[in-house]
């Protein structure tokens, strides 16, 4: 009796290793796939697909940021700390849209290398305090107390 | 010793007479829990310097959240158990999570869709992270579909067991799909071995409603359970001494 359950256990200890195998090599395969954006580098270095829509993240560069004077349409920098791809859109931004923010925008590029989004996500830290303490710190832009 | 107790607790009338006396003491437990977590999350905790007030559905968000993971692991190796060893209650303890954790998974999935159209500016969207909980939905749905899908009910735990073991696979897909691709869901708050970048005032209120939610569950499942111990020995000799106690 002793024995057979062992054996039962055995199986499925078997079982488990080999899908958790298997599933990390089908993951592997597909991990380009399973990107949810490109970085500034990526598109730079021609990783990024030409012609057809796809995904960039990244930082908005401190005072980047230029609206048109008439219409919403709204340029700026994107980074990801080693290289910079410029963003064009019009529209209206999220809410948490700001200079220093992470932000993942949706769209492609054009002729001169601008990416010309269509639309943009406003992308959130893990970072949870009350405004008192984010003032306080030198990390943190104090102008984002509301 | 532990084994000794183990096969106590498993059996049947012990189980439901315990059972029985715990449940006015967990629930007592909940609701006390569930009042401070709430107070404490909407009214005394401060709100967060990005996101305003909008932040605190996190109270509901990340213990439900980590709920759906919670019962999917219990599910999982209370399943196990009942395959090698052929315990009747962990076959049961196995099945009855499934609808706990099922619900859990779409208030975590609803809230974090609530959450994201204000912050991100997007209902849903395909990254790893909402992906991968979705597919967790599906898992708990295709636990208790094919459940009920197979007559004998012994038969159906066994296959159901080999169903949710395979689906553990995606537990560390959904903790670590933050880190290991970009994902517009942000990274781990609290669950990572540095410091908690969480202010201690909003972090306490958390932990206290994943406290109550782990409780709820608690709750839940053995009512659950007992429920299906009548359901499927309906002509036990101990029920039947039940019923003369009761009279």
């Amino acid at each position: 009796m002793r024995i057979i359950k062992q054996k039962r256990l055995g199986l499925i200890l078997l079982m488990v290793a080999g899908i958790s195998i298997a599933t990390f090599f089908g993951l592997r395969a597909f991990n380009d796939n399973l990107m949810y954006f490109f970085s500034a580098t990526d598109v730079i270095e021609g990783k990024a697909p030409k012609d057809h829509l796809f995904r960039l993240g990244g930082m908005v560069v401190k005072g980047s940021v230029v609206r048109q004077p008439s219409g919403l349409t709204v340029r700026f920098v994107l980074t990801d700390m080693a290289k910079e791809v410029t963003v064009e859109y019009t529209g209206i931004l999220p809410d948490l849209f700001r200079e220093g923010q992470g932000i993942v925008a949706n769209g492609k590029l054009d002729a001169n290398g601008v990416f010309i989004a269509q639309e943009v996500l406003a992308k959130h830290d893990e970072n949870y305090m009350p405004p008192e303490v984010a003032g306080s710190m030198k990390t943190a832009p104090a102008e984002t107390q509301k | 010793m532990f084994m000794r107790f183990i096969y106590k607790f498993s059996s049947p009338p012990y189980f439901y007479a315990i059972s029985g006396k715990m449940l006015p003491w967990l629930t007592a437990l909940f609701f006390v829990l569930l009042g401070y977590g709430l107070y404490g999350g909407l009214i005394t905790a401060p709100a967060d310097y990005q996101q305003g007030d909008s932040f605190r559905i996190i109270y509901v968000h990340v213990p439900a959240a980590w709920m759906s993971m919670f019962i999917y692991v219990v599910m999982a190796i209370s399943g196990g158990i009942g395959l090698v060893w052929r315990i009747k209650l962990a076959e049961i303890v196995s099945i009855s999570s499934a609808s706990v954790g099922a619900s859990f998974t779409f208030l975590a999935l609803v809230t974090g869709s609530l959450w994201g159209k204000p912050m991100w500016g997007a209902w849903w969207v395909w990254d790893a992270r909402l992906t991968s909980e979705l597919i967790l939905l599906f898992l708990y749905l295709g636990v208790i579909g094919l459940y009920n899908g197979i007559e004998d009910k012994r038969t159906a735990s066994r296959a159901v067991a080999i169903l949710a073991l395979v689906g553990v696979v995606n537990i560390p897909i959904i903790h670590y799909s933050v880190e290991w691709w970009n994902t517009l869901h942000q990274g781990a708050t609290v669950t990572k071995l540095d410091k908690p970048s969480i202010h201690i005032d909003m972090l306490i209120p958390l932990l206290v409603m994943a406290g109550a939610f782990k409780v709820y569950y608690f709750i839940a499942l053995l009512l659950r359970c007992r429920n299906e111990l009548l359901e499927r020995e309906p002509n036990g000799k101990w029920i039947d001494e039940l019923l003369e106690k009761v009279k």
